[in-house]
């Protein structure tokens, strides 16, 4: 019998950032690094570099790291397109 | 930081491994996505997933791709915690002592469906651990009530509001006597963390539940999740706590409302849910009044 195996693969349902209606910003000069977007954010869009960085490809716009950010430094607007 | 315990105290010392890959299925705002994120980085590579039908088997994403970066097993609504059994004992007899099968189930899958196998696989004493992430709700087929919705919700089969109390199915699983049970949520990553590596580093049956709260299952903006996770707690509708070969603790804010700190108004909690909106004064006193004999209790057995 043949067992029908996926293989893990980002972007399995396409890029997913074309769901968001709400763009995150982060302004790095209110950051205060605690990483809150990063381990809140339910699609893995937000790594660490030197400061949160938002991968927009697959950033579905839920808008939970703007909600938890401590300081106010993530604001969410309207996308254009 | 870490403590004098091993276990983490911040958030930026959690692991940057991610096993949840991006662009998978999940609805925007999904607080099962959270869960099993912080989950990985705890259980790491060396895991088998069981999941059984519940929103992550969608998660997942379709045929011929995953995004879940360990080895996952797919199977029926009832047989999760039996298919576990299996795994572990084919792990037993290949000798492989450092993997961890894992039961990622739902609520439904495992307060209705599941619980028979769960029961007995517990009896049993199966070596795996089994994490149900509590919704409260089927939400997978479209928000229907299930034994973990709690009284006076709405749902798509209790669309005047549920008329009974949901049950509590880690003190179910407490009464089979093993060495860890554990409840927890996604609002309080560190905690979540910390238990899940506690539950790894164990043997034997080991049960963790997290309350995920659900955005278009309860009716809430998809921003405010972990925020109302955080609710559930600080009003003590939800109870952190775990279970050491029988011996109950509680931690973190709920350890803090058994020492005595008042709990936030339940009020705060169900105005923020949609699936509340229709209750009556009397409804939420009803509630009010089966929160304060649930607290009183846990002070009695806790004493």
């Amino acid at each position: 019998m043949k067992t029908a195996i996926s293989y893990p693969t980002e972007g399995a349902m396409g890029k997913t950032g074309t769901w968001r209606v709400f763009r995150p910003s982060i302004d790095i000069g209110k950051c205060i690094k605690c990483w809150r977007c990063w381990i809140f954010c339910p699609d893995a869009a937000i790594s660490k570099g030197e400061y949160p960085v938002i991968d927009y490809e697959y950033c579905k716009g839920c808008g939970i790291c703007a909600n938890e950010c401590p300081v106010n430094a993530i604001e969410m607007g309207r996308e254009e397109k | 930081m870490v403590s004098d315990r091993g276990e983490i105290m911040a958030i930026k010392d959690l692991p940057e491994e991610e096993y949840v890959l991006k662009g998978h299925a999940a609805c925007p705002g999904c607080p099962a996505t959270i869960a099993l994120r912080i989950t990985l980085k705890a259980l790491g590579k060396k895991t088998i997933l069981v999941i059984p039908a519940c929103c992550s088997a969608v998660i997942q994403s379709l045929y011929p791709k995953t995004s879940f970066g360990v080895p996952t097993l797919n199977i029926a609504f009832e047989a999760s915690a039996a298919a576990a059994s299996g795994v572990a004992s084919a792990l037993k007899i290949l000798g492989e002592k450092d993997i961890t099968p894992v039961v990622w189930a739902g609520d439904g899958g495992s307060y209705d469906i599941g619980i028979q196998a769960l029961s007995g696989a517990l009896e049993r004493g199966t070596d795996f651990i089994y994490i149900c992430y509590n919704n409260q709700m089927y939400s997978n087929t479209g928000i229907q009530r299930s034994g973990a919705t709690p009284y006076g919700a709405w749902t798509t089969t209790t669309w005047t509001g549920k008329k009974e109390r949901q049950k509590e199915l880690a003190e179910i699983v407490m009464a089979h006597h093993i060495p860890y049970v554990a409840t927890a949520t996604i609002a309080y990553p560190e905690d979540l963390y910390n238990k899940m590596k506690k539950a790894k580093e164990m043997k034997g049956p080991r049960y963790i539940e997290i309350l995920t709260p659900c955005p278009p299952g309860w009716r809430f903006d998809m921003s405010k999740t972990v925020e109302i996770a955080r609710l559930a707690v600080e009003t003590g509708s939800w109870v952190l706590y775990e279970a050491i070969n029988g011996k109950v603790e509680f931690t973190g804010q709920s350890k803090r409302i058994l020492e005595g700190k008042e709990r936030k108004p339940i009020e705060d909690w169900l105005k923020m849910q949609g699936r509340f909106r229709h209750l009556k004064q009397e409804d939420i006193e009803k509630i009010k009044r089966e929160l304060d004999e649930k607290w009183e209790y846990y002070r009695k057995v806790m004493k």
